[in-house]
């Protein structure tokens, strides 16, 4: 009878009101049950990306390496059972061959943003009696900043690295006392030495990067380290950060070379983040799971209470539908209602964290999180006023009225 | 003068409680009855003889066992509950010996529950129709209050106002006056005379008090689940 909803709201809120003092003490519960989640799942959020945003900014999402050189043994002949005793080979600094279809086809792939083809290897930095070992980056600076921003982390000069000019990092120049303008001379071995100026020093936060990388232009690199005209890595930056590892596995087989993902190279890391994420999820649940139950006991508690009620309403010729439905909104609301201030709640812990917490990363509160939230903790609360709802609904309205 | 409207008829009706088990109990046996619009009726007998059952089977709160009743011509035994709620919205008035309004709501809104349980929100000629009851009970100013703010008396008023609203071809009353003092129970009792005549309802109003039995214009008596003395047509 009736169509809308109209009298099932109107009964759902009186009953809500009239009770006010428990409607009030669950909604407590709900409140604080749902900022807690909100609250954690922002946090937990904002950690990893900011963990994951440090790290990744360091390095490249994929590098593309030449693959390790084998030894070849010669098959046994027929019939012959041969025990081989191997030295594994040296890996010698080698190019990737072919490196500029190789770059071309990166560049092609839809789902890799950009792609830094970059002659690396070791050398030795030194300045008066200093000597420091580095490691030598040659690099077309445009193509590969978009994989590395490292720029962005300039603490004195500019990224120029023209012909004679070299950009080191904070450790390395404090080692070698280099400043702005000096010079530092770089030994690749066997005779091969250049002298660069120093336009600009970074500093990364990753002491192993910061104390030997040595940025070059490419050509540079190539001359010092004997490999004209060569690369040695290709660096690639990915849309999807954790799709990188299938990725990887593609490029791998689509080029023929050995392809390191950030996700193979960071086990540890990504370990972490998982159990993280797991913890999170655990906690989400039994606290998703208490404020279920405490909705669902307060509303049996109060079909009890309104045995009478709900006798008198049935013999008015009220529905059994219609008693579900006047319970199922009530959970429904007190969801709504307590994820509505929980998630406020949560937000405004957000931002007490961000403004007077240890600021050692800012949390983001995702636009669809309190949305979500709420529309899981409405549903939430229709499913734990199921089992007292259908109680109500099937009371025998002749037995109910005489309850007292 | 034409027949008055039969709104009730009860034939050989039948209660058992707990069948097949060792607590079977038959508590009406082969119950018959015919009640017309226009009846005052007066059902008596001691505790214990059926009463509230026969009138939870009258008011289709529960189903016989055996025997048929008729709703105004319609049989209702083999009904589903659905339809069984809708009758008693549409056809049937109840008011209890504890009154039993809902406490959360304002008068006005007990008086208008029948009605928003049909079909929603009330339009004007709902609560016009509400406002004229409670009026007519004497309690036009209390509208607005909290139906727990009034005394017993007023409470039962209120009910006879919503089980009238609905304008029912069958009034249930169970025992209204069994709450209150003489004064007040006489009062009540008025209301329900004048109503019967006023509605042209059929009335069944069970009761202990010989007197209130006496102001009616048919008594019934049931006795260990049987009725005694008046036989089934008046």
């Amino acid at each position: 009878m009736g169509g809308s909803l109209w009298l099932e709201w109107k009964i759902a809120l009186r009953f809500l009101l009239d009770n006010y003092l428990q409607t009030l003490l669950i909604l407590v519960g709900i409140t604080v049950g749902c900022a807690v989640i909100v609250f954690i799942t922002a946090l937990v959020t904002g950690l990893q990306s900011n963990v994951i945003a440090r790290t990744l900014g360091t390095q490249a999402h994929i590098r593309m390496l030449p693959p390790d050189e084998v030894n070849r043994v010669l098959p046994a002949p027929l019939g012959l059972l041969a025990l081989d005793l191997e030295n594994p080979r040296p890996q010698r600094l080698r190019s990737i061959s072919n490196w500029q279809d190789v770059r071309d086809v990166l560049d092609r792939q839809p789902d890799i943003l950009a792609v830094s083809p970059v002659v690396s290897g070791p050398a030795m930095g030194r300045r008066g009696v200093a000597r420091a070992s580095v490691a030598l980056l040659g690099i077309d600076p445009v193509r590969y900043l978009r994989v590395v921003p490292v720029a962005d982390d300039l603490i004195a000069g500019r990224f120029e690295i023209g012909a004679g000019h070299a950009v080191v990092g904070k450790e390395l120049a404090d080692d070698l006392g280099l400043d702005l303008g000096d010079k530092l001379r770089l030994d690749a071995g066997e005779g091969r030495e250049a002298i660069v100026d120093i336009t600009g020093i970074f500093e990364l936060g990753v002491r192993e990067l910061d104390a030997r990388h040595v940025y070059l232009d490419l050509k540079q690199a190539q001359t010092l380290l004997d490999l004209p005209g060569a690369v040695t890595v290709i660096d690639t930056k990915v849309a999807d950060i954790f799709a990188a590892e299938d990725i990887a596995v593609r490029l791998a087989r689509l080029t023929g070379l050995k392809a390191e993902s950030w996700m193979a190279t960071n086990g540890e890391l990504l370990n972490a983040l998982r159990s993280q994420t797991m913890t999170t999820q655990m906690i989400r649940i039994f606290v998703g799971l208490s404020v279920a139950f405490g909705i669902a006991s307060v509303l049996a508690v109060s079909v009890v209470q309104r045995t009478r009620e709900i006798g008198i309403l049935r013999a008015m010729g009220s529905p059994r539908g219609q008693i579900l439905r006047v319970f199922l909104l009530q959970g429904g609301l007190l969801g709504l209602l307590g994820s509505g201030v929980g998630g406020a709640l949560a937000w405004l812990l957000v931002q007490a964290f961000n403004r007077f917490g240890a600021r050692l990363f800012e949390i983001l509160v995702e636009p669809t999180l309190i949305p979500g939230a709420m529309a899981v903790a409405t549903l939430t609360g229709v499913l734990a006023a199921a089992v007292p709802a259908r109680r109500a609904a099937r009371y025998d309205p002749a037995v109910a009225i005489r309850y007292v | 003068m034409s027949e008055p409207e039969e709104v009730l008829r009860l034939a050989g009706v039948c209660k058992v409680y707990n069948p097949g088990t060792p607590q079977e109990t038959e508590v009406l046996h082969g119950i018959d009855l015919r009640l017309v619009r226009g009846e005052l009726t007066a059902l008596i007998g001691p505790s214990g003889s059926g009463k509230s059952t026969l009138l939870n089977l009258i008011g289709l709160l529960d189903s016989p066992s055996a025997g048929e009743l008729y709703l105004q011509g319609r049989a209702t035994r083999e009904l589903d509950d659905r339809a069984r709620t809708r009758l008693r919205n549409e056809a049937i008035g109840f008011v209890f010996q504890f009154h039993h309004l809902i406490p959360a709501f304002s008068v006005l809104d007990n008086v208008l529950m029948p009605l928003m349980i049909r079909h929603g929100k009330p339009d004007a000629a709902d609560i016009e129709r509400a406002r004229g009851l409670l009026a007519e009970v004497g309690l036009e100013g209390f509208a607005g209050k909290k139906a727990t703010e009034l005394s017993g008396g007023q409470q039962q008023r209120v009910a006879i106002a919503r089980a009238l609203v609905t304008h029912p071809a069958l009034l249930l009353a169970d025992e209204p006056t069994g709450n209150l003092d003489t004064h007040t129970a006489e009062n009540v009792f008025e209301l329900f005379r004048r109503f019967n005549a006023q509605f042209g309802c059929a009335v069944l109003v069970v009761t202990h008090d010989p007197r209130l039995a006496a102001g009616c214009l048919r008594t019934i008596e049931l006795v260990d689940g049987r009725i005694v003395g008046a036989p089934g047509a008046p």
